[in-house]
C-alpha cells in the first residue's frame, strides 16, 4: 500500500524533542505551537522539502483521543503532512491548537504552497494563521458567520443568501 | 481606479493597497525571497499606472475556466500583470458531509468530488478506510487488480477529457469531438461494469461492489485496439503541428523548485523534469509488479503538460495490456463479514444474513479509532484522503487533499507577464476539475 518507509522497530519515540507515534505504519510527530515553525523548519532541511497537505480536525467531542504522554490534547489539531521526495518517505505533523487562541504562525515563508490550504483552515475551523499574506476566505463567501467544519457549527439547511437581493 | 468588490477581500487587491507581502502571496513561486527582494519583483518593468491597467473578470462562467473558477486578471493592454484566482462557487461542503456519511456511505460523497477521475477518488477513499480497519494487506488479488484496471482506464478517460477540453480552449474545435468520442468509448466501459458513466461507487472498503461482467476483457482488448490510432490522429492534429506548438510552447513555464514549493503535483511537476509518481515512487495496488515508464518533461511549459498526458495515455494502455494478461481469478472483495454484506442469494434462506445485511446498510461498520493519510496518483497528481476515526461508524473527519486544489496556485505564477491569450492555455493545461477546488 502506499506507506511510507517504516521506521525502525528501535527508531526513538521523539524526534527533535518532540514525541512521536506511529499511526498504522506511519510516521507522526506531535508539536506545540511554540515549537511548531523551529520543528517545521528542521523537517525542511532534513528533506521534507514538500508541504503536501495542511489540514485541521475539531476534537470538540473527542477529547479522550489517544496522545503520547506528554501532549496535552486540545480542542483543535493542524495536520501538516509532509513529504520528502529524494528519500520517498512522509511524515505527518500534529500540532495542537488551543480553542481560546487558535492561532498558528503561517508556513508561507517555508512552504508558499500552503497559502491556499491555510486559507482554507482559517475558513472552515477559524483558525488564523499569522503572517499570512492574504488572511480571507476562500471557500465560504466573505461575510459569512461561522467555521462550518467545527463540530458545534449544526448541518441543516441555510436560506440561500443572494448579495445585493431585493428584501 | 475602483473596483466594484462583491467578495471583499477575497479578491484582487488594487494596486495602490499592494504591500511587500502581498506581492510575495502572487509571486509565491518566487521562492523564499525577502520582503524587500519581493517588493522589487513587484516593480514590473513597465512600473504601470493604476489608470493604465484595468482589472477584469474572467469567470466564473467562462468556457475556458472549466467549471466556475474565477479569475481577476490585472491587465495592461494584454499583459497579465498579477492574477488571482477566486474559488468557492461550487463549494458545497463534501467533507461535513463526509462526517455524517458512514464509511460505507462516503464513497457516493467522494466519487463526486473529482469527476473527471471518480474511481481514483473512491479508490483512495476505500484504501484510507481499509487502512484503519487494518485490512489493507487482506484485499483479494483479484480485486486489487481489478481496482488497478479501473484507475487505469480512468485515468485514460481523464487524459482524453483534457484533449478535448485542451483542444477546444485552443481553437482546435474538432478536438473537442474527437477527444469526447474517445472517452465515450471508456465510459461505456464503466457503464456495463459498473452501471454508471460517472460517479460509481463502485471501489468500495473491502474491495468492489461487484465482479467483471462476462465479456469485459474483449471490451477493453476493443478500446485498447481502437485507440492507437486515434491517438496518432491526435499527433497529426496537434502534436506536430505549427500552429498548436506555437500556442503552448514556452508557455506557462515554472521551475522544479517553483512546483515543488507550491505542493505541485501530477503532470505540473513533472512538466518540469522533476520524476514523482506516486504509481512508482510509493506503490500502492500491486502498481510495482507492472511494467510502465514516468513521462516527464523539460521546460515545464504547456506543451510539455499536453504532452505528458498524452503520453500517459499510452503509458496506461501499457499497463492494461499487462493486466489483461495477469488478472488472477478469485474473489472482488474480502470476504470478512465485518465489512463485506452477505450474498444476495443468502438473504433469502438465513434470518441472520437478513439482519447482517440490514444492519451493514443502516448502520455501517465501526471502524476502530486512529487516523491515516493515505495518497495515491490521480490524473491530476496526489489525492490524497485524511480520515480521523473515533471507532464509530462514520468517520469524525475526512479530508481529502485535492490536486487541482493545490494545482491552480500556480496560475498566478504561470500567468505572470503572459498575455491575455495565453491565459486560457495556461488555465487549460492545468486542467483543474472546480468540483474538486472547491469540494
Amino acid at each position: 500500500m502506499t506507506d511510507t518507509p517504516h521506521e525502525d522497530e528501535s527508531a526513538p519515540a521523539t524526534m527533535h524533542g518532540c514525541p512521536v507515534t506511529d499511526s498504522r505504519g506511519q510516521v507522526v510527530i506531535h508539536l506545540g505551537r511554540d515549537r511548531y515553525l523551529e520543528v517545521m523548519r528542521v523537517l525542511v532541511d532534513e528533506g521534507f522539502a514538500m508541504c503536501v497537505d495542511l489540514t485541521a480536525v475539531d476534537y470538540l467531542d473527542y477529547m479522550d483521543r489517544s496522545l503520547p504522554a506528554g501532549v496535552e490534547p486540545e480542542r483543535f489539531e493542524v495536520v501538516v503532512n509532509l513529504l520528502d521526495i529524494g528519500q520517498r518517505r512522509r511524515i505527518r505533523a500534529r500540532v495542537q491548537v488551543s480553542e481560546t487562541d487558535a492561532v498558528l504562525p503561517s508556513l508561507f515563508d517555508l512552504h508558499p504552497g500552503t497559502e491556499a490550504m491555510e486559507r482554507e483552515v482559517f475558513d472552515m475551523f477559524g483558525i488564523s494563521f499569522s503572517d499570512h499574506p492574504d488572511p480571507s476566505r476562500i471557500l465560504m463567501p466573505e461575510d459569512w458567520i461561522g467555521h462550518p467544519l467545527r463540530k458545534d457549527y449544526e448541518v441543516g439547511s441555510i436560506p440561500v443568501q443572494f448579495k445585493g437581493a431585493p428584501t | 481606479m475602483t473596483m466594484i468588490a462583491d467578495e471583499g477581500a477575497q479578491e484582487l487587491r488594487p494596486r495602490s493597497e499592494l504591500t511587500a507581502r502581498e506581492v510575495m502571496r502572487e509571486v509565491g513561486a518566487v521562492l523564499r525571497l525577502s520582503e524587500a527582494e519581493a517588493a522589487k519583483l513587484g516593480d514590473l518593468p513597465e512600473d504601470p499606472d493604476e489608470d493604465q491597467t484595468m482589472v477584469i473578470n474572467m469567470g466564473p462562467s467562462h468556457p475556458s475556466t472549466h467549471g466556475v473558477l474565477r479569475l481577476m486578471l490585472e491587465l495592461q493592454g494584454e499583459t497579465v500583470l498579477r492574477c488571482k484566482p477566486i474559488i468557492g462557487y461550487l463549494h458545497t461542503g463534501m467533507e461535513k458531509t463526509g462526517e455524517q456519511l458512514t464509511f460505507m456511505q462516503g464513497g457516493t460523497n467522494v466519487t463526486r468530488m473529482d469527476y473527471a477521475s471518480p474511481l481514483n477518488n473512491e479508490l483512495v477513499f476505500s484504501m484510507a478506510t481499509e487502512k484503519l480497519l487494518g485490512i489493507d494487506g487482506d484485499i483479494p488479488e483479484r480485486a486489487q487488480w481489478m481496482r488497478m484496471l479501473l484507475s487505469e482506464l480512468n485515468r485514460m478517460s481523464s487524459h482524453l477529457l483534457f484533449m478535448a477540453t485542451n483542444g477546444m480552449d485552443l481553437g482546435a474545435v474538432s478536438m473537442m469531438i474527437y477527444g469526447w468520442r474517445e472517452r465515450e468509448e471508456v465510459l461505456r466501459f464503466f457503464q456495463k461494469v459498473t452501471g454508471l458513466r460517472m460517479n460509481h461507487n463502485f471501489v468500495r472498503p473491502g474491495g468492489l461492489a461487484a465482479d467483471l461482467p462476462a465479456g469485459w476483457r474483449d471490451d477493453v482488448l476493443r478500446i485498447l485496439d481502437m485507440l492507437p490510432e486515434r491517438l496518432e490522429e491526435y499527433d497529426i492534429l496537434m502534436t506536430g503541428q505549427p500552429i498548436w506548438r506555437e500556442r503552448l510552447q514556452g508557455v506557462g513555464v515554472i521551475t522544479p523548485a517553483e512546483a515543488l514549493a507550491l505542493g505541485a503535483t501530477g503532470p505540473i511537476l513533472r512538466s518540469t523534469g522533476v520524476e514523482w509518481d506516486l504509481r512508482r515512487d510509493q506503490p500502492y495496488l500491486r502498481y510495482d509488479e507492472v511494467e510502465f515508464d514516468v513521462v516527464v518533461g523539460t521546460y515545464g511549459d504547456a506543451f510539455d503538460r499536453y504532452a505528458i498526458r498524452l503520453a500517459e495515455i499510452r503509458e496506461s494502455m501499457r499497463i492494461v495490456r499487462q493486466i489483461l494478461d495477469r488478472m488472477p481469478e478469485g474473489d472482488y472483495r474480502i470476504q470478512d463479514k465485518k465489512v463485506t454484506p452477505p450474498p444476495r442469494a443468502r438473504i433469502d434462506e438465513s434470518m441472520e444474513a437478513l439482519i447482517h445485511h440490514f444492519k451493514i446498510f443502516t448502520e455501517g461498520f465501526k471502524v476502530p479509532e486512529g487516523e491515516v493519510y493515505v495518497a495515491i496518483e490521480s490524473p491530476r497528481g496526489e489525492i490524497g484522503c485524511y480520515i480521523a476515526s473515533d471507532g464509530s461508524p462514520t468517520p469524525y473527519r475526512m479530508h481529502v487533499r485535492a490536486p487541482s486544489f493545490v494545482n491552480i496556485q500556480c496560475l498566478p505564477h504561470m500567468m505572470r507577464g503572459g498575455l491575455v491569450a495565453d491565459a486560457v492555455a495556461v488555465i487549460s493545461s492545468v486542467d483543474p476539475v472546480l468540483g474538486e477546488v472547491d469540494r
